[in-house]
């Protein structure tokens, strides 16, 4: 077996039983690295010398007795997450070679557990996108091929891109992500893996660049369920640097990923059926809900009537707090600075955030703008904000009704990477199923469930209450053992 | 109290009232700064207070000061005003080279404190309520320093995000005094609370004044806000200055445009602020990275009780408790130290004597001296024993005024001051009788006059016996014997 | 409500960001296409409804967290710096501001 294809499970058993080391396991993933990414373009920056000596110290401390829950593995990590002494672009030109003087506070936790980063996966631009297309330094590939168009490049989804795809490519063990209307889920979904947003609060946005506030989550993207649980682990936990972290324990989720679904309801919400969605990702829906009947689950009918309003709430809610939260990349204290000789304040402001902002990050920072100003705020915002109250309400009342949510987890798999990039609002509808639980705050999983007529992946959804991941878990890995799913990509460490 | 005069300017055409609200912004007291753990203390080596929350930096967070939230509810309480248990921190959102963030994190649409008063005095003995609009916190920006560089502005961001509390007068003035009066009110309610030092000099205190006038009995104009004025002299000025323009606008025909607007110290007049005339649209929004701010109403409770006796309350007390007059109770109440000061000297002493010491001697000392009663020359436990003894008949009136300006150039203790120059006063009966017999004998002739009805020369008797004894002889014994000996 | 192109350029101008002229149509066009598609969010009755500010999922979470007034940061000029464009000596330096 190729060392790259450990599970993080695997692995971590592996290094227990001292069948591989963590130099080893680093060694690898760094070598497929080298001769994937040049194709893949999952890694912004690759930090192999560092990632070798942080093995080395793990393989020590190992041998000390000393070994922390993820010791030894090696992971990437978007680069969203401000890493200290390694340059952090959030895939935009306009932080230039920022290098962060702090560590975020969830790769803190990451580094704390044992683990070894390889490098900054890439994103799309300020997490602003589905497609992974948005980012400075190039598009990101899918590693998954179509069956009867093989030379066809597909995106990865995004803004987690570059992570998902790495993982699904072999060229990380796991990976961290951030998901503000779906980019966790989205793209787990498209490369065939797993991914959870956590609730919000459960992860610490200290010291991951913001977009939207109110909707960023950090989450980790791996190739099993349990995978996502131990990596979530590490990652969650109540920040004092974080105003909006919740003071609530840590639960051990990857215990609950072998709890079962007897006796739970799961919600199936009839919003979810769009006109025009794909047959096959209606049966997968429907197959499913019929594994989880069979193992003791009862599937419930529930309206959550305001799930068409959800992307333009969030069109208006996530545009209106990036243009402020990227107010602050003016080319004064970091990053990018453009400026012409003889030009005033002004001018440096204006041409640098002109040069160094990509089209779609303009074009949301434009909306942002124009949402809250004055005569409009009412009208957009404000409005946004009661919309969103509103499907959070209704997601409380299912919760009566329901322990989990089951949908699919995107409308269609990945598409061609010269798709859907005529029209903004085309784009926008990838996150259809995800972003009603940004907006609510509440935990949702992707884990792949099978693959479309073209043997692309297709994942589900599971979408739980507020800080109740453990359910999420238990349902997301009785869906992962009834589908599984054993298909692997085309481009791939090993293969 | 007399019936007010509405303060009126003449103009060309007749008399205009003025119209004028403040918004004062003022530092807090605190330790930290509003939303991050780095210092507040003034005048730090540029950008050493600085974390990286202060700077804007990617990924970084605020987390509220909870003693900063404390500062403004204990001047809300100060300022009689409400506390609202429920507020929110918005954006406020605009492009400047000191706002790091590209917003000020501040409170727009739910303030912590709303509506208040503050009683004013002023000089020809009436007082007025000043109506208090709100009070809310906010981030402090940066410094840009214009004047180092040719072509660039420096930019130092010790003080961005050092706590402010705006807060926001109803337009109740009505004259440049009334204005003074109440931004010094202001500043001695915060300075008794412990929540603003106050220091316009280090920018602690900075009011924005809006200014309108009117015909009598007529409704508002349109007003202008002159920004940043930062000392009470100067908002009194600058409102006089601002005044004359407007109505020179008005009387000329035209039309006084809303505006902001600075003083000119130098001249003495207000001018418009060019570069910030492009229209302002804030985009305010709650800000997503702060929860609402909860307050406990049983720790508001805590906070109240803690409060210290403010200047009206005490003044009061002065009156009633001390007899002192309006006027002297005023004087030292002004300044919490004065008050603590005067305090010391009178307890358990007479408290209208402590107060002529206190406003007669002591001011004149610390004024001759150049010194404060922060830092007094005087200390107030040596006043106190110079009036102890005086009382006990150690010293005359006459003596302790010798004694008062030996500790002022020595800072030693009155009793102390006694011994060394054998200043104490004679109360031995036998040396004064000595003393008057020597004085009549010698002075056989005028003793005649005297018995010949010529009464006046008692007190050239007093003052030979006294300079007999250099001064220290007991007045009142002095008086009795050479009575006796004279009848 | 649709942008006309005056409008776009206020907007660009509220966030600093320099719109070539060429740019401008196109702009315009983008986002009233997205503005048109939001427009369906004014069909849905929102009469007496709380808005939602901020992302917390329990509605009912009581206020936020306050920290001690401790002095924790600071004295990291060098670090604050390290990133600067343009700095000299210990200040950030931009082109001269005309106040
Ligand atoms: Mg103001
Ligand atoms: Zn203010």
């Amino acid at each position: 077996m190729h060392p790259t294809d450990f599970s993080l499970r695997g692995a971590l058993d592996a290094l227990a039983e001292g069948a591989i080391s963590s130099e080893e396991l680093t060694r690898a993933h760094l070598d497929a690295i080298e001769r994937l990414n040049p194709r893949i373009n999952a890694y912004i920056t690759v930090t192999a010398e560092q990632a070798l000596a942080r093995a080395r110290e793990s393989d020590a401390r190992r041998a000390r007795g000393e070994a922390g829950p993820l010791e030894g593995l090696p992971l990437a990590i978007k680069d969203l997450f401000c890493t200290e002494g390694v340059r952090t672009t959030a895939g935009s030109r306009i932080l230039g070679n920022f290098v962060p003087p702090y560590e975020s506070t969830v790769t803190a936790n990451l580094l704390r557990d044992g683990a070894v980063f390889l490098g900054k996966a890439n994103l799309d631009e300020f997490a602003m996108g589905s497609s992974n297309t948005t980012s400075a330094f190039g598009p990101v590939e899918n590693p998954w091929s179509r069956r009867n168009d093989p030379d066809a490049r597909l995106v990865p989804g995004g803004s987690s891109g570059g992570s998902a795809a790495a993982v699904a490519a072999r060229l990380a063990l796991g990976a961290t992500a951030t998901d503000t209307g779906g980019s966790i889920r989205q793209p787990a979904a498209f490369c065939g893996i797993a991914g959870i947003k956590p609730t919000y609060g459960r992860c610490s946005r200290f010291g991951i660049v913001a977009f939207a506030s109110s909707l960023d989550q950090a989450g980790p993207v791996a190739r099993t369920v349990e995978d996502c649980a131990l990596l979530l682990r590490s990652m969650a936990g109540f920040d004092p640097k974080d105003a909006t972290s919740a003071e609530v324990p840590v639960p051990d989720f990857a215990a609950a990923c072998a709890r079962g679904v007897r006796g739970l309801r799961i919600g199936v919400p009839q919003e979810y059926r769009l006109d025009g969605m794909p047959t096959e990702i209606e049966a997968l829906w429907q197959r499913g809900l019929e594994w989880l009947r069979a193992e003791g689950a009862e599937t419930v009918e529930i309206s959550l009537p305001h799930t068409r309003y959800a992307l333009p709430t969030y069109y208006i809610v996530a545009p209106a707090e990036a243009s402020s939260n990227l107010a602050r990349y003016d080319g004064v204290r970091y990053g990018l600075r453009v400026a012409e000789a003889d030009g005033d304040l002004r001018d440096l402001y204006e041409r640098t955030r002109a040069a160094g902002f990509g089209a779609e990050v303009k074009r949301r920072i434009m909306i942002g703008t124009y949402v809250l100003s004055a005569g409009y705020y009412d009208a957009y915002y404000l409005k946004a904000q009661k919309v969103r109250a509103l499907i959070r309400q209704d997601f409380e009342r299912a919760w009566e009704r329901v322990d989990a949510i089951v949908t699919p987890a995107t409308p269609s798999a990945a598409f061609g990477m010269d798709e859907k990039q005529d029209d903004p609002v085309t784009m926008y509808l990838n996150d259809v199923f995800t972003v009603t639980a940004n907006l609510a705050g509440l935990p949702g999983l992707a884990v792949p469930a099978g693959l479309d007529a073209q043997g692309l992946p297709l994942g589900l959804q599971v979408i739980g209450r507020a800080f109740d991941e453990e359910t999420v878990f238990a349902v997301g890995a009785a869906i992962e053992r009834a589908a599984d799913f054993r298909a692997l990509p085309g481009l791939r460490a090993g293969a | 109290m007399s019936t007010t005069t509405t303060y009126t300017i003449e103009g060309r055409t007749g008399p205009w009232e003025l119209v004028i609200g403040l918004e004062v912004h003022a530092q807090v007291i605190s330790r930290a700064k509003l939303f991050s753990g780095a210092a507040t203390a003034f005048g730090a080596g540029p950008n050493t207070q600085v974390s990286f929350i202060d700077a804007g930096f990617p990924g970084m967070l605020p987390v509220i000061n909870r003693e900063c939230v404390a500062q403004a509810v204990r001047t809300g309480l100060g300022l009689k005003a409400q506390i609202n248990l429920w507020s929110r921190f918005d954006r406020k959102n605009y492009f400047y080279a000191d706002l790091p963030q590209g917003y000020q994190i501040s409170q727009y649409a739910h303030p912590i404190v709303g509506r208040g008063a503050v009683e004013i005095e002023l000089a020809d003995g009436t007082t007025k309520i000043i109506g208090i609009t709100r009070l809310h916190l906010e981030q402090d920006a940066g410094k840009s320093l214009h004047d180092q560089h040719p072509a660039k502005s420096f930019i130092d961001l010790n003080r961005s995000g050092v706590a402010l509390m705006e807060i926001v007068s109803e337009p109740d003035m009505r004259s440049p005094e009334e204005a003074g009066a109440y931004l010094a009110k202001l500043r001695q309610i915060m300075r008794y609370l412990g929540t603003c030092d106050g220091n316009m000099d280090e920018g602690s205190l900075r009011a924005d004044v809006n200014v309108s006038v009117r015909r009598p009995g007529e409704g508002y104009r349109t007003r202008c806000e002159v920004k940043n004025v930062n000392s009470i002299r100067f908002v009194m000025q600058a409102v006089e200055a601002e005044a004359r323009r407007q109505i020179e606008v008005w009387e000329e025909g035209g039309e006084v445009e809303q505006e902001t607007r600075l003083f000119d110290t130098v001249r003495g007049a207000t001018r418009s602020m060019r570069s910030k005339e492009e229209a302002h649209d804030y985009r305010y929004f709650p800000d997503p990275d702060l929860p609402p701010l909860v307050l406990d109403a049983a720790w508001v409770e805590e906070l109240r009780a803690g409060l210290p006796e403010l200047p009206d309350a005490r003044r009061a007390r002065y009156i009633r408790d001390f007899g002192l007059s309006p006027y002297d109770a005023q004087v030292l109440t002004a300044e919490k130290e004065t008050a603590l000061y005067y305090e010391t000297v009178a307890k358990g002493r007479d408290p209208k004597l402590a107060a002529n010491w206190v406003m007669g001697d002591l001011f004149a000392a610390l004024n001759r001296t150049k010194r404060t009663i922060e830092d007094p020359p005087v200390r107030a436990e040596h006043l106190g024993a110079l009036l102890d003894l005086m009382r006990d008949g150690t010293l005359s009136g006459k003596l302790a005024k010798e004694v008062f300006e030996a500790m002022v150039e020595s800072g030693k203790s009155p009793g102390a001051i006694v011994e060394e120059r054998g200043l104490r006063q004679v109360t031995d009966t036998g040396a004064i009788e000595r003393a008057v017999e020597a004085v009549l004998a010698a002075n056989a002739d005028k003793v005649a006059e005297y018995r010949a009805g010529k009464e006046k020369l008692f007190g050239f008797f007093v003052g030979q016996v006294m300079k007999a004894m250099q001064g220290k002889g007991n007045p009142a014994l002095v008086n009795e014997a050479l009575k006796r000996r004279l009848a | 409500m649709s942008l006309d192109t005056a409008m776009v350029r206020r907007i660009a101008s509220l966030a600093r960001i320099r719109l070539e002229e060429e740019e401008v149509g196109r702009m315009q066009a983008e986002l009233n296409g997205i503005l048109g598609w939001i427009e369906q969010l004014q069909a849905v009755p929102t009469e007496g409804v709380e808005p939602m500010a901020g992302g917390s999922p329990l509605p009912a979470a009581g206020g936020m967290r306050m920290r001690a007034d401790e002095v924790t940061e600071g004295g990291i000029a060098e670090k604050v710096l390290a990133n600067a464009p343009d700095r000299i000596g210990d200040y950030f330096a931009v082109p001269k501001v005309v106040e």
